[in-house]
């Protein structure tokens, strides 16, 4: 919640900055020759600012409200009592009484941990195995009928042989994040590499540019935004599959720490994880679109 | 000066398609002398651009021979560099990386970085965009694009420089402007030049011969005509000059009387 508003601020005070300055200049030269009170001169941007924060303030509102109802009649915590609980977890997050009981930072870092190590394999095998499969046909051909069938697969599907092979819950868990997250960055990436315009393969051809030069120069660039939107997507999925991945092999993590409180029926922190597992997805995801603004180019 | 530059003897492309074999070109045959600017201009789908693709290689021929500098051409190459239509700059880098690039790739092997940056900064001053060589080509216009494309092509000493509809995608007033930049550039390097393109003007302008395409399918060259107009020339001279007047004549009599088509 904290994290949500602090967000919708900065977002506004960027509109102000972005749209005051050269408004404020010809304002403060129309109030120097018409001496105009001051407020009017900002109320412009006023008005443009607090159409940006208004209705996203407003949703939450309606949405702290339909909450504290709906806890009302089913008897679930209510925004004020989930609020209090929060106040504890988050008062001291690293805290350790042995391995079930740890702060809400060891669980966020532990989940992250995991998905950083899953989601890391599986770019690195998906992204050079995107990039085969969109330049040589043939291989498309081939592995196109494997992907069609596994990709649908649930993730959690997956969670027995990780098990049967690994023998253990933690690299299980990673198993998991990886067959789940490899997909969109196999298919994107490929995707990608297929809609490179033949036009600057034909830069390529008439230069007669090596391979590494036709993949460092030309298509690598070219399907960078593909690649990036892949990785989006893959790290979206492995952020939505850890939690069930960890509830059912345990060891610390977000996905754990809900099955714990569940059996410890505290569903106040229950509904404190769900917050956390929102919010450290919407960053991650709003890193990842920060990257790919940085790659963009305009053709 | 070598009056066989580029020879094409007997060439024929036929394209397999879903409908079976469509004969696109059949019976070209053409020499270019060394330094001299050919166009080829025709009715859209005559297989102009095919034509153009065969000698820069980027498509293989069905049959026939194709010759350039005394070598048989087989597959494309930096010594028949090509302008496209739509400029083909890689977005991802400024107009001095994008030439470079292609200097690079023909002179790395004997010269240092500082002639490699030299011969980039000079086809650049070439075409008059020195001043714009850090931008990006979406942050320059249409016509600086492909006068960026037209230093690409140049910077890499070509034997033959092939234009395919180099300003087809321009405005008309840009594109007068460029093709006086090409009549100056053309005539400061004695490039060999074969140019794609379906305006009439353009092709007496800047060649010293044009070669009149008839309509496909099957389509092979109908009429050569000598543009024996002295250079260096001036547009608005040209407009008065009834030697002008009679080429452009014969050229509009070939296109709209002998090969005319419903469009």
């Amino acid at each position: 919640m904290a994290v949500v508003k602090l967000k919708a601020k900065v977002e506004m005070s960027k509109h102000v900055d972005a749209h005051a300055a050269p408004a404020v200049e010809a304002g403060a030269a129309a109030a120097v020759q018409k001496n105009l009170p001051l407020l009017p001169r900002y109320a412009p941007q006023l008005l443009a600012a607090l159409r940006y924060v208004v209705p996203p303030a407003l949703g939450l509102v309606l949405f702290v409200l339909l909450w504290a109802q709906i806890s009302t009649l089913s008897g679930l915590p209510g925004p004020v009592k989930t609020w209090d609980s929060a106040q504890q977890v988050f008062g001291n997050p690293f805290y350790q009484n042995g391995p079930n009981d740890q702060g809400i930072g060891w669980n966020v870092l532990h989940s992250l941990a995991r998905v950083a190590i899953g989601f890391g394999l599986a770019a690195l095998i998906g992204i050079p195995f995107g990039f085969m499969i969109g330049r040589f046909t043939f291989l498309n051909r081939m592995s196109a009928p494997i992907i069609s069938l596994l990709r649908p697969v649930s993730p959690l599907a997956w969670l027995p042989i990780g098990l049967y092979v690994f023998k253990e819950a933690q690299p299980a868990a990673i198993w998991v994040i990886f067959i789940s997250s490899i997909w969109p960055m196999i298919i994107n990436t490929a995707v990608g590499v297929t809609r490179v315009p033949q036009d600057y393969l034909n830069v390529a051809r008439v230069l007669r540019l090596n391979e590494w030069k036709v993949f460092s120069k030309i298509l690598f660039p070219a399907v960078l935004p593909y690649m990036l939107t892949g990785v989006r997507l893959s790290i979206g999925v492995a952020w939505l599959v850890i939690v069930a991945a960890e509830m059912l092999t345990g060891g610390v993590g977000l996905g754990f720490w809900v099955w714990d409180e569940w059996n410890n029926l505290n569903v106040e922190h229950i509904i404190i994880a769900i917050f956390v597992v929102g919010i450290v997805g919407l960053l991650l995801e709003q890193a990842l679109v920060l990257v790919a603004k940085r790659f963009e180019y305009q053709g | 000066m070598e009056q066989r530059y580029v020879l094409l003897e007997n060439v024929q492309k036929v394209f397999d398609t879903r409908s079976g074999r469509f004969v696109a070109l059949r019976d070209v045959n053409l020499a270019v002398r060394q330094g001299e600017f050919v166009s080829i201009i025709g009715h859209s789908g005559c297989g102009k651009s095919t034509l153009l693709n065969l000698i820069s290689g980027l498509t293989e021929s069905s049959g026939g021979v194709l010759v350039c500098a005394g070598r048989e051409i087989a597959g494309p190459g930096p010594d028949r560099s090509v302008v496209f239509q739509n400029h083909s700059l890689l977005p991802w880098m400024t107009c001095f990386e994008n030439v470079y690039l292609a200097v690079e790739r023909v002179f790395k092997s004997q010269e240092a970085k500082a002639d490699l940056q030299r011969r980039t900064h000079e086809a650049l001053e070439l075409v008059g965009l020195v001043h714009a060589a850090h931008k990006y080509p979406h942050e320059i216009s249409g016509g600086m694009k492909q006068r960026v494309g037209i230093a690409r092509a140049l910077s890499m000493q070509p034997k033959v420089l092939l234009l395919d509809e180099p300003l087809g995608a321009l405005d008309a007033l840009t594109r007068a402007h460029l093709q006086d930049e090409i009549l100056r550039i053309v005539a400061a390097t004695g490039c060999t030049t074969i140019m794609v393109t379906h305006d009439v003007d353009e092709a007496v302008l800047l060649s010293d011969r044009i070669v009149m395409m008839t309509n496909g399918p099957a389509a092979t060259i109908g009429q050569i005509l000598d543009i024996d107009l002295p250079r260096p020339r001036q547009r608005l001279e040209l407009l008065q000059d009834p030697r002008y007047l009679c080429l452009r004549g014969e050229v509009l009599r070939f296109l709209y009387e002998r090969q005319d088509r419903a469009a």
